[in-house]
């Protein structure tokens, strides 16, 4: 393989898996951008999220990797899967700020974050039990469609992928810039008192920035059974820090921001996987969580660091 | 200590009226057994010093903080709990000490936030134009983010905000704080223009002889007790008032 091919091949790998982490990082960002909460749950949401996906496709009558669909009912099925998942995911991010989050409102310090690592450690949990700890083949009705670019090779699941990060991220663009509610957001991640004074109801936006961050994770964790043919209980973890990091990569709070960092994440992970070694992969993500946070924590497009009086 | 002069207080229906409201702020007592009256159509001013309660008497009447005792009543009806958003609803609009503009909104996007509770979409647009008939420079500056605004400009921006809910209450904060002379007397002018169109206007200033000048009405508060009213000319005359907050004498009040 020319070193041309090989690296127009990581590069598709890369932008397959930044696309994936810049939803998952969309999340962190849009509830730190409001409450200015980092939601650990969010990793764990993501991992329900794909296997509610796969549940919805057993649902339908669609079970392992022999069966596949074309044309028509393939959209259909993808769709269905995609909206019901992000609805559930979507409806268990809100029931988490509900039950949990919102009682602590205004206190003070670390205890809003530390639940929500408490809260991850039970959708883990819930999960181990009721799957068990191995991990299970996903899904997959996708044919084994395939395109050549000289020894490179693009299947048709990264060009879902990219389809449907996109597509999402033009949809919560436009809703974050065009709609009332979009507004209300923004308002309320630039000042939360006065949006109050304007009228907006903080509450419902924040459940708001719960339900959408933890759509597009249940999106993501369907994208990932799908590419990876895998999920286990334990995918949130890994997936969850690397959006972590692409979302302080970007600036923390920043949506645009989300979107490079992931994109740059995953070219990383698959340039420096392959260029340098696997094993160094989460050394070399880490260490430019590292450095981010010590020379640029407002990230690349974070403007000045976020202040509360 | 306490005067008031019933006779030039003209008889107005009250707009919003606090009787005997305590406020605290976690452990801290700060309104202590208040009464205000702001009638329709009046301009009524709140002078006090740092730490008097000022702030937290707007606060109250936008429903940021909830009354522990007594009643806050507009337009007829006791609002000690009703939500800000349904405050904004029936008329009370503020212009929040600092401006409190989103900063990183355009100067337009800001305009709309002020018309956040209302779906009229038409009489939106036409209280657009009203505004900028009373604000022109703002016009200039609509796609710019309101954080790149100077103070005075923003100072507009925010009074102009507040005018978009349709205020039949509109409430100030310190509106001539931080801004140079000449923006001062521009931003005295345009409440008064405001107060003209109908708008009734409850105002907290530090600038007590610009206040003064254009109030009928005006309340002295010191650590949360209200410790002198009356009339705006009355106030102007009060020897006390005149050395704490006009600045006739050298020393101060303590």
């Amino acid at each position: 393989m020319s070193f041309q091919d090989l690296l127009l091949q990581q590069i598709i790998n890369g932008v397959s898996l930044g696309a994936m982490y810049a939803l998952l990082a969309l999340g962190f960002t849009m509830v730190y951008g409001i409450i200015e909460l980092i939601n650990f749950a969010h990793f764990n949401v993501f991992m329900v999220g794909s296997f509610v996906a796969m549940w919805i496709m057993g649902a339908m009558g669609i079970v392992g990797q022999s069966e596949v669909l074309y044309g028509l009912p393939l959209v259909g099925v993808l769709l269905v899967t995609l909206i019901a998942t992000m609805l559930i995911t979507g409806l268990l991010g809100v029931l988490i700020e509900r039950v949990a989050l919102r009682p602590l409102r205004g206190v003070a310090g670390t205890a809003p974050m530390i639940t929500t690592i408490g809260l991850s450690y039970i959708l883990f949990n819930v999960i181990l039990l009721a799957v068990g700890a191995d991990s299970k083949n996903y899904t997959n009705p996708l044919p084994r469609t395939h395109w050549e670019i000289g020894e490179a090779v693009l299947r048709l699941r990264e060009l879902l992928l990219w389809g449907i990060s996109i597509g999402l991220m033009v949809v919560l663009h436009y809703f974050v810039r065009g709609t009332k509610m979009g507004k209300a957001m923004q308002a309320t991640a630039q000042d939360p008192e006065a949006a109050r004074m304007m009228g907006v109801d903080v509450d419902r936006v924040v459940a708001m920035a719960f339900f959408l961050g933890s759509a597009l994770a249940g999106a993501a964790g369907m994208i990932f059974g799908l590419y990876y043919n895998f999920t286990s209980f334990i995918i949130g973890y890994t997936a969850g820090l690397r959006a972590f990091t692409a979302a302080v990569l970007g600036g923390i709070g920043n949506i645009p921001g989300a979107m490079l960092g992931g994109i740059l994440i995953g070219l990383i992970e698959s340039l420096g996987g392959h260029f340098i070694a696997v094993r160094w992969t989460d050394v070399i993500i880490f260490s430019i969580l590292v450095l981010v946070l010590v020379f640029r924590p407002t990230g690349l497009l974070g403007r000045a660091a976020p202040t509360k009086s | 200590m306490h005067i008031s002069d019933a006779q030039q207080q003209p008889e107005r229906r009250p707009l919003l009226e606090f009787s005997d409201v305590d406020t605290y702020y976690g452990e801290m007592h700060v309104l202590k057994g208040v009464n205000y009256r702001v009638g329709e159509g009046e301009i009524v001013c709140l002078l006090g010093g740092n730490a008097s309660g000022k702030s937290t008497t707007m606060k109250t009447i936008l429903g940021i903080v909830t009354p522990q005792r007594g009643t806050v009543t507009y337009a007829g009806e006791t609002i000690n709990t009703l939500p800000t958003a349904d405050r904004v609803r029936k008329g009370i609009a503020p212009v929040p000490e600092a401006r409190r503009l989103f900063p990183r909104m355009s100067v337009l996007e800001n305009l709309y936030m002020g018309a956040f509770t209302r779906e009229d979409k038409a009489e939106i647009e036409s209280d657009l134009e009203r505004v900028f008939g009373l604000f022109p420079r703002i016009k200039e500056r609509l796609k710019q983010s309101a954080g790149t605004l100077s103070g005075g400009e923003q100072q507009m921006v925010a009074m102009a905000r507040a005018l978009m809910a349709r205020p039949k209450l509109l409430c100030m904060d310190e509106p001539s704080m931080g801004l140079s002379p000449l923006f001062v007397e521009q931003v005295f002018d345009l409440i008064q223009a405001i107060n003209r169109q109908g708008t009734t206007i409850f105002m907290v200033e530090q600038n007590a002889n610009m206040a003064l000048s254009i109030a009928n009405y005006g309340y002295v508060l010191q650590t949360g007790e209200v410790v002198l009213s009356g009339s705006a000319q009355s106030l102007r005359d009060n020897e006390m008032v005149r050395q704490a907050y006009l600045g006739e004498l050298k020393v101060a009040a303590h």
